[in-house]
């Protein structure tokens, strides 16, 4: 907070009470999207609705079935016939990239799901309750947080032939929900102290009310934060688990992509065989990521500030390494929009 | 001194809840492939082993499973884990020993590295809000998400195929033998260079980012201003204010990322072909390897629990609220 | 006629490390409705653990809670219908009002919750809580708390209050928070609602001026003990207890034209 950023919950007057006033209703959907609007949740979710389009309308956009070979054109580098090449048995790679988008997409969502499922429950209760309660299911979510993910992952999908979707993203889900759930703990239990909660509380508002109506709705940054956290790790889960091929192989998705291409000798020089679907991985969770960087900014405007305001002290002649100088001149930007 | 008790607490419970989830994944897995690999090689496999075997896995189920439960606690205590299949029998805690050294090397000096830089990135960014710095976001974000697997493809492809200037896999040349002689060293650190790089390089991001937002927060915090106003040099508010107090937060994140980490190294261990545990599980999830896979994931787990109360004792040793609570 | 009392409470904190932190040592006070009792003390004196325990977000350690003779449920819908009938005023509007939901939600809860009206009333009922604390309720009614004015939800905080109907309001520092220029708006609502209809008022402050021009009674709580008690005037007056002179000298009273900077530094307990 600045030193002359003037309080903007500040009560200016009270008469203001009876002055007639313009009746607004503010759309409360509109409210729970706030923390969508700005520029790099906005790009994210950009990059995202595109990956969704491209999976919803695979058979239009691919111009092959993925699996269909072409022996007259093995590993052909990209030409108009084949935008991204053909693989060792003349598969189209951007057909199978589009069709692939599916299976991340689906798995990663379900698992997102799933976990955040879970987070919510045991964040939240955590977080609520007191004493020995909270502490055990803290030191269950620690326990999962400890306990490495992938070489479980590994083990259970080995254990089956042909190992269902569901079952990788509930084990996704199950090794992912907790990083989640441990943010919400932590929030739920500044937010149990607050007088809303407590006056809630005193009026006889019972237990699950005051978690689903009272508190929820103030958690909902950071249940999409940890929505997307997850699904940005399990679209990595995934991905490895197709590419060490503990997935089979009839679930296509970028990463059983990069499995054949391993295979089948592709690195280094059919590079249109790997790249593309190595750069979609990062580019969906450079995607996701951007929208949680958006979500972390909603909720702490210092972030969003800091470089506007170091920028604007700069533009001023002023030395911005450090905090003294631009406190005193700028007026910060974020606090108050925050306020309330 | 309450402290320490919790979080010795917290790590027993741990690794008691990674010990159990390794003594029911077996029980609740349908099929038995023990069994038939046993009755597939009568003869060839030893009594113990056959006893060890059908404790691990849960053969005994003439037995209650609290006893089953309690003789397999009996056979941890002994270093009994086993006899991997994949390896002509040989017990599986001895094919993990010969593995685990080369996954503690290489992991273990590219994670502090990559944390060591990724922090001080992070926080001159951060000190440098609003500058050129800025521009590192993008890309640090960019690094962070790309899969250390793939990452490691591109770094083969890159470096060894096409520039030939460090061997692409193995953790020395072949024909070599272990031993402590400059050469062999250098052969290590030239097939160790390609791996370690592409943790530091994919694990570097989060870092740097975690970092800098730590310290933007931390900047704005009174007594950085304090600090500065007292007249104190940039660099001294830097390091003994700024960064001390966000790096903190920093460490846990690092202690509870430690997990996801090491699933990643692991799979890059394939890529790299690095004879390290995570070549040691996948080897053993294609061959279908029970024994040793289990007996890996109670090592890797029982690992990054280790790393966990080192990272503790750092914590405890950078704040100075640990230490007081203790006297 | 409604009474509260308060006898023979006692509440120990456990403080980790540090044994047991006495907050009320053996306080009893009864409140009848039609009154207004003020509660004087300095922060840290125990005077919201009281407001805590009387709406029983808190227990006492030892020591009991009477309405009208009988002692109040710790569950169930006996300890509703005693919240029902004591209600509360929270210190801080700017926390004791969700951010997410709209005024609506807030005055339409306590109305569902305890049926105080039929449910095609609700809306009506709603407007009229709202006149009734001095708003404009078409202009209020679909706000959410951040477009409001700390004064303006307070007022909202105390329509909520009112809502089911109560009996008996313990008040914790209601103005305490607010712009002084409004506080004393704030103060003449809850007398004016008092007289309305004949409720208690358990007013909690630091401050022995408004506290001795809202209270027929006052008591002075100091670490725990109530110290002084008696009628208004006598307390300011004529105080026996040594605290309670200083605190009487710490505040500004017009009569004595005190100048100095006391004023402002009773702006926060």
């Amino acid at each position: 907070m600045s030193l002359t950023t003037a309080p903007a919950t500040a009560p200016t007057d009270d008469a203001s009470a009876t002055e007639p006033q313009r009746p607004r209703r503010a759309p409360r959907i509109g409210q729970s999207f706030a923390m969508f609007r700005n520029g790099k949740s906005l790009a994210g979710l950009a990059i995202l609705g595109v990956f969704v389009v491209v999976a919803v309308l695979a058979p239009l956009i691919a111009p092959y079935d993925p699996l269909e070979k072409d022996f007259m054109a093995l590993r052909q580098p990209p030409s108009a016939a084949h935008w991204l090449g053909t693989t060792h048995m003349g598969e189209d790679v951007f057909s199978q990239i589009v069709y692939g988008t599916r299976g991340v997409l689906v798995v990663g969502f379900l698992a997102g799901v799933l976990a955040t499922l879970v987070a919510v429950i045991v964040g939240v209760v955590a977080g609520y309750v007191a004493g020995w309660r909270s502490e055990s299911l803290s030191a269950l979510t620690n326990v999962f947080l400890v306990i490495p993910g992938l070489p479980l992952i590994i083990i259970v999908a080995s254990q089956y032939e042909d190992p269902p979707l569901m079952l990788i993203a509930g084990v996704l889900a199950i090794t992912g929900w907790a990083w989640g759930a441990r943010v919400l703990r932590a929030q739920t239990m500044s937010l149990r102290n607050r007088d809303f909660v407590q006056a809630a509380k005193a009026n006889g508002e019972k237990l699950w009310r005051i978690i689903a109506v009272e508190m929820l709705p103030n958690l909902t940054a950071i249940i999409a934060s940890s929505f997307v956290g997850t699904v940005t790790a399990a679209v990595l889960g995934l991905t490895t688990l197709a590419f060490i091929g503990v997935i089979p192989i009839t679930n296509l998705n970028w990463g059983t992509i990069l499995f054949w291409a391993q295979q089948n000798g592709a690195f280094p020089d059919y590079w249109w065989w790997y790249i593309p679907a190595g750069l979609c991985i990062a580019l969906l969770g450079m995607a996701l990521s951007l929208v949680n960087f958006g979500i972390d900014e909603y909720v702490n405007p210092r972030l969003r500030s800091a470089g506007e305001r170091a920028r604007a002290a700069r533009r001023k002649g002023l030395q911005v390494d450090g905090g003294v100088t631009e406190v005193r001149t700028v007026s910060g930007t974020g606090d108050d929009a925050r306020a309330g | 001194m309450r402290f320490i008790l919790r979080r010795m607490a917290f790590y027993l419970f741990t690794a008691w809840a990674a010990i159990t989830i390794n003594f029911f994944l077996p029980r609740l897995m349908k099929g038995d492939p023990i069994s038939a690999y046993l009755a597939r090689n009568q003869g060839k496999v030893s009594p113990e082993s056959i006893e060890s075997l059908t404790t691990l896995f849960g053969l005994d189920s003439d037995k209650s499973m609290l006893q089953q439960y309690l003789d397999y606690w009996g056979l941890l205590f002994s270093g009994d884990l086993g006899v991997s299949i994949s390896n002509g029998l040989a017990p599986v805690s001895a094919v993990i020993a010969s593995a685990l050294p080369w996954t503690l090397g290489l992991v273990g000096i590219a994670t502090v590295l990559s944390f060591l830089i990724g922090t001080s990135l992070g926080s001159v960014i951060g000190w440098r809000r609003g500058s050129r710095a800025d521009w590192a976001v993008p890309f640090a974000t960019f690094f962070s998400t790309v899969p250390y697997f793939w990452m490691g493809l591109i770094v083969i492809a890159v470096f060894s195929t096409t520039l030939g200037w460090f061997p692409a896999s193995h953790a020395y040349d072949k024909g070599s033998q272990p031993e402590w002689s400059w050469d062999f060293i250098g052969q290590v650190i030239a097939h160790g260079t390609l791996p370690a790089l592409t943790i530091v390089v994919a694990s570097l991001g989060g870092w740097v980012l975690g970092m800098r937002n730590m310290m933007i927060t931390v900047l704005d915090e009174d007594y950085v201003t304090v600090a500065q106003a007292k007249g104190l040099r940039q660099r001294r508010v830097l390091t003994h204010y700024a960064s001390r107090n966000a790096v903190l937060p920093q460490l846990s994140s690092f202690a509870l990322a430690l997990g996801f980490i090491v699933g990643g190294t692991l799979v890059m261990e394939l890529v790299f072909s690095y004879p390290g545990v995570g070549k040691l599980l996948l080897d053993a999830t294609s061959a279908k390897d029970y024994p040793l896979m289990q007996g890996l994931f109670l090592v890797i787990t029982l690992a990054v629990l280790v790393a966990n109360i080192l990272a503790d004792v750092a914590y405890a040793a950078l704040d100075p609220r640990t230490r007081q609570m203790e006297s | 006629m409604t009474t509260l009392e308060f006898r023979n409470v006692t509440k120990r904190y456990k403080v980790r490390g540090a044994g047991d932190m006495l907050a009320l040592d053996d306080v009893s006070f009864s409140l009848e409705s039609g009154q207004t009792i003020a509660l004087v003390g300095q922060s840290g004196s125990g005077k919201s653990t009281i407001a805590k325990i009387l709406t029983q977000l808190e227990r006492a350690t030892t020591g009991e809670v009477l309405l009208d003779g009988k002692p109040i449920p710790h569950r169930g819908p006996g300890l509703r219908r005693y919240r029902q009938r004591v209600r509360m005023v929270f210190q801080d509007p700017f926390a004791s009002l969700n951010p997410y939901h709209t005024i609506r939600h807030h005055l339409e809860r306590p109305l569902r919750l305890d049926k105080v009206v039929p449910k095609d009333q609700v809306e009506s009922e709603v407007m009229a809580l709202l006149e009734r604390v001095r708003l404009d309720p078409s202009a209020t009614v679909d706000r959410r708390p951040h477009e409001l004015s700390g004064g303006q939800r307070q007022r909202v905080a105390i329509a909520r209050a009112l809502a089911s109907r109560p009996e008996l309001l313990i008040a914790d520092e209601p103005v305490s928070m607010l712009d002084v220029s409004i506080r004393l708006g704030v103060l003449n609502l809850l007398a004016d609602l008092q007289r309305e209809s004949n409720l208690g008022v358990l007013y909690i402050t630091h401050d022995l001026a408004t506290a001795r021009h809202f209270s027929d009674r006052i008591m002075v709580l100091h670490h725990g003990v109530v110290v002084e008690r008696g009628d208004a005037d006598g307390v300011i007056l004529d105080p026996q207890h040594e605290y309670t002179r200083a605190l009487r000298d710490a505040s500004p009273d017009p009569d004595r034209h005190f100048a100095g900077p006391a004023g402002t530094a009773s702006l926060r307990s």
